[in-house]
Order: C-alpha cells, then structure tokens, then sequence
C-alpha cells in the first residue's frame, strides 16, 4: 500500500522559517499598508459608493460601488481597515458582520444584471465572531456569498491585499483569477485563533503562521493563488502609488484574458478550478466496512465487553477472521 | 478486484500504524484481552442530567439518555442504521486518503493525528458518503463522524462532498448531508479553506437541474463546514441542542473579549432567529426526512437530458412533475399504468413526455 510517503511525519518549523512568516503577517498588518479605498482612486475612475444590505444595515467593513478601470465599467468590492484607532473602531477592524457580506452579494447580482466585471479586495482578519454577527446569521451569509460568487455570470478577479482571514475573506474571494501582493497573506483561521486552538495558547502565533504556510508564495506553491504582484522597495506602505500601478497593470491583464471567454466557458472553468482544490490520494482499495451477521469476533467482543471490537481495522491482524472473508466476498 | 488485495489492505495499515507506536507517539496498543480499569467504557455521565447511563443502553436507544432525552453524538454507523433502510447504503470513494501537503506540524504531526483516528474509528477520514434509501427514496447522502479530527473538513472531507452532489445531479436523486464538525481542517491550511468553495459550487448546479438538498445539522455543526454547504440546504433541519455556530466559543470569547450567553449557539437560537427549519428529535428524524423527500420531489424533466447544468425544466415541467407524484395513486385508482406510456414523440425511456402525463391525469 501507498502509505509510506503519507507515514513520513513533518517536523516542526525551524526558527529561521517561523522568523520569516511572521515578518510576512507583520508586513501584511502593516498600519501604513494600502487600504481599499486608499488604492481604488488610485486605480480606477469615477468610484461611487454605495451603502447597505437593503435588510438591516451598512456594514463600514466591506466597501463597494461601480467605478471604471481604463474605461471599462466594473464593480469594486473590498474589505476596509482603518488605519488609526477611531477609524479602526468604525470599519471595525476589516472584521465584516453579516450585512457586510449581504452588502457585497447585492453589488455583485448589480454587477451580474448589468454584465460588469467584479474585482474585490481582501484584506480582513476574517469575519466578526461576536453574537450579533452570530443572530444575524454570519455563517450563512458567507456560504450564500460564495455560492453566489461560484455562479456569478460575470468575470471575477481577486486581489488579496494584506491579510486573507478565512470564511471572512473567501466570502469575496472567489474569482476567475486569484492575485496576491508580494506580503500578503492567505489563511484558513488566523495565526492568533489557530495557536488558541492547537496549542491552546495565543502567544503561540508565530508556530502557527509558519505550520499554516499563508504566505502569497506558498498560496502560489498550493494552487489557491495564481500570481503574485510584486510590492515596490520594503513592502507596499513605502509607496501607495506605485503598489497602485502594479495591481493596475495586473488586474487589467487579467481581465483582459478572461473578457473574450463565453459565459458558459467562463463558469466552466471556474468551477473546475474549484473542484481541483485540495490533496489527497485515491487508493484502490474499499472500506473495511461492517459484517453483517456478527461475526464471531463481534460475539467474542461483546461477551467480553469491548464494544465495537469487530470495526477497529486492527483487530483483523490480530485475528485475522470470517469477517475478512465476509469482505473479500462481497467486493468480488 | 481479487480478494487478496482487500484482505491485505488493512493489514499493511496495521503494520505502519505499530511503527509509529514504537517511534514514541502516543498511539495506544490495546490488547484485546487486557482489563479496562475504569468503568468509564462501559458508563457514561449525560452531560444535561448527570444521570450515569449505561453505553450499552445508550447503543439500543438511538444514543438518547434515557432519563433526559440528551442528545449523544453518534458514528457514521450508527446514522446510517438510524436514517437508512437496512442493507440500501452503498459506500463510494472509501479509499480517498488525506496527505500532509503542508508538512503541518503543532505539537504533533499531522500525519500522527490522522493515524490516530483512524485507529480510533476504523474510518479513512471524517465523511463517508454513498447511496442509500430512506424509506424507499433513493439519496446521495454524505455523513460526518465528528470523532475523527473533530470531523473537520479537509481535501478528502470536501472531494467527497463535491462526488456526493456531482451523483446526486447526475442520478437525478436528492442529497442529504449529516454534519457533526468544527470546522475547516487547520491542518490543510487554505486548501481545508478552499473546501467551502468546492462543496458550494456544486450546489448552484443543484438549483439550476432541481435537484433538492437537504441538510441535518447535528452537534456540533460549527466554522466552515456551517459557513458552506451546511446553510445552504434547501431545507435544514437540526437535532435538538445541537451546537450550531459560526465562531466556536473560544475564539469568540478571545477576540470579543467577553463571554457568550447560554445556549446562542443552539439549534433552538437558530430556529428563533430564522436560520434552519425545524428541530428534530433523532427518533422523528427518518419519518421527517422521509416525508420531506415526499413532499420536495427532484423537479420532472421533459427532454430525457438529466445532468445538464442548465435549466432543463419545461414550461409543462411543474404540470409534469405533478402528474410524476400523482402517477401511483392515479393508476391504483383509475387503472391507467401511467409508468409506461406510449413512446410517441420520441424521448429518452428514462422519462415520459408532459403531454402523456397530462393525459394520464
């Protein structure tokens, strides 16, 4: 059997690797790092925003609007960090609510109805966990974003700016094509709530954005990013206008290639890149199963008191038995 | 498939699993005669009324306390001999495997974790999925056991999920999900976040073929698996007490810094706030689903091309679909077979035109 290239257990990271993703995630918080709206001006022309979910509320953490990109109308959509305390306070910290997501679902049925090509913007630590966002129904507005975005007839083009935070960020991340910012980061949870939980202690976040292997390069290495843009001098909060330049030239290109496609094909595709995301391997062999007359390891097992004896896959070596023969059969 | 190969399987699975005892991880060797010291395999205290109930009562009653009605988690294996008709669940794609793509490792490595739960629960990863009958109705049914790694959902959890809709839409059958997870699998990193995108996108085919899906939320249902496909049913139902929520309750208190309330994330808050549609007792469980699978049929076609990803539904399909309900109780009582019509104009034998249909009725 396969197993000896799965067996090979993975040592934890060296200081050296652990040292350089945190410098990641810390230039990826960088206070000074472009924001959304500091960049749209920068980008396109004309932004408008526009505001609430049209249900409960407008959720300053996820700005939107229609604005044009070389001409071409599109609409824009991205998460929004302060960069001061108060503003923090206001936008919430990135940390979307539920009507921010409700919000963003709105601008892009706009988007699908009038045929603009959608670009969003990540840059969240993920989506507020507290109990408001929980009654207003937090995890089914980001499943309902992202089954909208997998079905959305238009072209998608994703930008992850600084921080990709889990359910939070891929709720706007789905897209034709993925990009990232030389220091930006894409993960599962963030470093703080994945050390909370694995090494149950949040000081521990350095281990964990090492093991989580969430920098852009290693997004490219997984196949969840497709390029990365190249961040001017030290990192992009050295120079907001020439971080600017770059996402421009690379979102125009991208949109460029993806402009010719027919709706059909387009949709096509994103499903299929989709569907080929995760690792694992297909082995050639059934399940272990279960007996259906009790065996008589089963009746041995229950004499004895050892419950569910006869499925452990490890007692069939101890005694190698019918139910083995039962399976053969069966699979024959 | 000769049956030496399935034999020797598991065989080659043992032998890798007493390699890493013997390396120094934690991995238990239990000999099968050796005394269990505590009473803790044979007892268990109910969390809700603190009753000690015996495990062996727990097993004859649905994994339901006895004296409170508490709802115990159940195994795969016991699910499917709750909402399954005995013999009609047929396993596909036992063999995907996890594999450390990422080298993950916190204070023990990945690979070990998955080793010792597959120890544990004699199972590959945390969902099997396959085909089985409720009460007769033909589904792709997914079902999660959240003792392996917390049945969270990595590449094998959601390559899985994505088979189960891809048959459903292909078979023309509903698909039902039984969740018991915490979420996306750390240890994937982005790939485990990806998942929530590819158990989605098959769903948006679902509604474009009208192909029901239904999930049953059980405890507990949290993080990314209820930020996916989980809230997507077209009809959720959830077990009583049941622990749903987005943020699980450490995260939340650390980064909210306070404490949550009693009970904000129970099957009863989300009822009241309008996010599933019914609380379901476990013995209730496989009449609901029975009847909902009933009254919620996958939506007639009138051209004999199931699977296609566009809408294939007809202007007649409603009045067709209709008629597909009616079909049995119209033949029982006028005598026309309305399975078999005439095959007129020409389409597929697996489906009748709109017309016949009418006629029949």
């Amino acid at each position: 059997m396969s197993d000896a290239p799965l067996m090979e257990r993975a040592a934890a990271p060296t200081p050296a690797a652990t040292e350089e993703a945190w410098r990641r995630v810390q230039l990826a918080r960088h206070p000074q790092r472009p924001r959304t709206l500091d960049l749209l001006p920068l980008i396109f022309e004309g932004f408008f925003e526009l505001h609430g979910d049209r249900a409960f509320g407008d959720d300053p953490a996820i700005v939107g609007g229609p604005a044009t990109l070389d001409g071409v109308a599109v609409m824009v959509i991205g998460h929004q960090k302060g960069t001061d305390t108060e503003s923090n306070i206001l936008r919430n910290f990135g940390s979307p609510h539920p009507e921010g997501f409700r919000k963003a679902q709105r601008l892009m049925r706009l988007a699908d109805k009038l045929g603009m090509p959608v670009v969003t913007f990540l840059d969240t630590a993920g989506a507020f966990p507290g109990p408001a966002a929980e009654e207003r129904g937090q995890a089914e507005a980001i499943a309902s974003s992202v089954k909208l975005m997998t079905g959305l007839q238009v072209p998608i083009v994703v930008v992850v700016l600084g921080e990709g935070g889990s359910g939070g960020a891929l709720a706007i991340g789905v897209g034709d094509v993925v990009l990232a910012l030389e220091n930006a980061v894409y993960s599962v949870i963030s470093p703080e709530g994945c050390a909370s939980i694995l090494w149950r202690s949040r000081d521990e976040a350095r281990s964990a954005a090492a093991a989580m292997r969430m920098t852009a390069q290693d997004q490219v290495d997984l196949g969840v990013v497709d390029g990365i843009i190249a961040e001017p001098g030290d990192g992009a909060h050295t120079d907001h206008g020439a971080t600017a330049q770059a996402l421009k030239a690379a979102i125009v290109s991208a949109l460029r290639r993806l402009s010719g496609r027919e709706t059909t094909e387009l949709l096509a595709s994103r499903y299929a890149r989709l569907r080929a995301m995760g690792s694992y391997l297909e082995t050639g062999t059934v399940s272990p199963g279960r007996p259906k007359v009790p065996s008589l390891r089963r009746r041995i097992g229950r004499i004895l008191h050892l419950p569910s004896v006869p499925r452990r896959p490890r007692w069939s070596e101890i005694w190698p038995s019918d139910d083995a023969d039962d399976e053969s059969e069966r699979g024959a | 498939m000769p049956s030496g190969a399935i034999a020797a399987a598991p065989r080659a699975r043992i032998g890798s699993c007493i390699d890493s005892t013997t390396r120094g991880s934690r991995l238990p060797i239990k000999f099968p005669f050796s005394r269990r010291a505590a009473p803790s395999d044979a007892w268990t205290k109910c969390p809700t009324c603190d009753a000690q109930v015996f495990n062996k009562q727990l097993e004859r009653n649905q994994r339901l306390c006895p004296s409170c009605g508490h709802h115990f988690r159940m195994s795969v294996g016991e699910r499917i001999d709750l909402l399954l008709d005995p013999g009609s669940f047929e396993e596909r794609d036992a063999g995907l495997e996890s594999v450390d793509r990422l080298g993950f490792h916190d204070d023990r490595a990945y690979t070990d974790r998955l080793e010792a739960s597959r120890l544990k629960t004699g199972l590959r990863d945390a969902v099997v999925w396959g085909i089985g009958a409720v009460e007769g109705h033909r589904v792709a049914i997914g079902i999660f056991d959240f003792r392996f790694m917390g049945g969270s959902m990595g590449s094998v959890v959601g390559e899985k999920l994505a088979r189960c809709f891809e048959t459903a839409l292909a078979d023309r059958i509903p698909a039902i999900v039984v969740s018991a997870s915490g979420g996306a699998r750390m240890q994937e990193g982005t790939l485990a976040l990806m998942q929530l995108a590819k158990t989605t996108a098959p769903l948006v085919r679902l509604d474009d073929a009208g192909v029901p899906f239904i999930t049953v939320l059980t405890d507990p249902t949290t993080g990314g698996v209820l930020a996916s496909f989980a809230s997507l049913g077209d009809v959720i139902l959830a077990e009583p007490r049941a622990l749903i929520g987005f943020a699980g309750a450490r995260v939340a208190s650390d980064t909210v810094g306070e404490e949550m309330p009693d009970g904000f994330q129970s099957a009863e808050f989300l009822l009241a706030h309008g996010f599933i549609d019914a609380v379901v007792a476990r013995s209730d469980l496989r009449a609901s689903l029975s009847r909902l699978l009933r009254l919620l049929p996958v939506a007639a076609v009138d051209d004999g091309q199931p699977a296609s990803a566009d809408r294939v539904r007809g202007p007649l399909g409603a009045i067709s679909g209709l008629a597909e309900r009616l079909g049995g109780a119209v033949s029982e009582t006028i005598g026309i077979d309305v399975e078999s019509p005439a095959d007129g104009n020409g389409t597929g034998p697996s489906s009748s035109s709109p017309s016949e249909r009418e006629e029949a009725r």
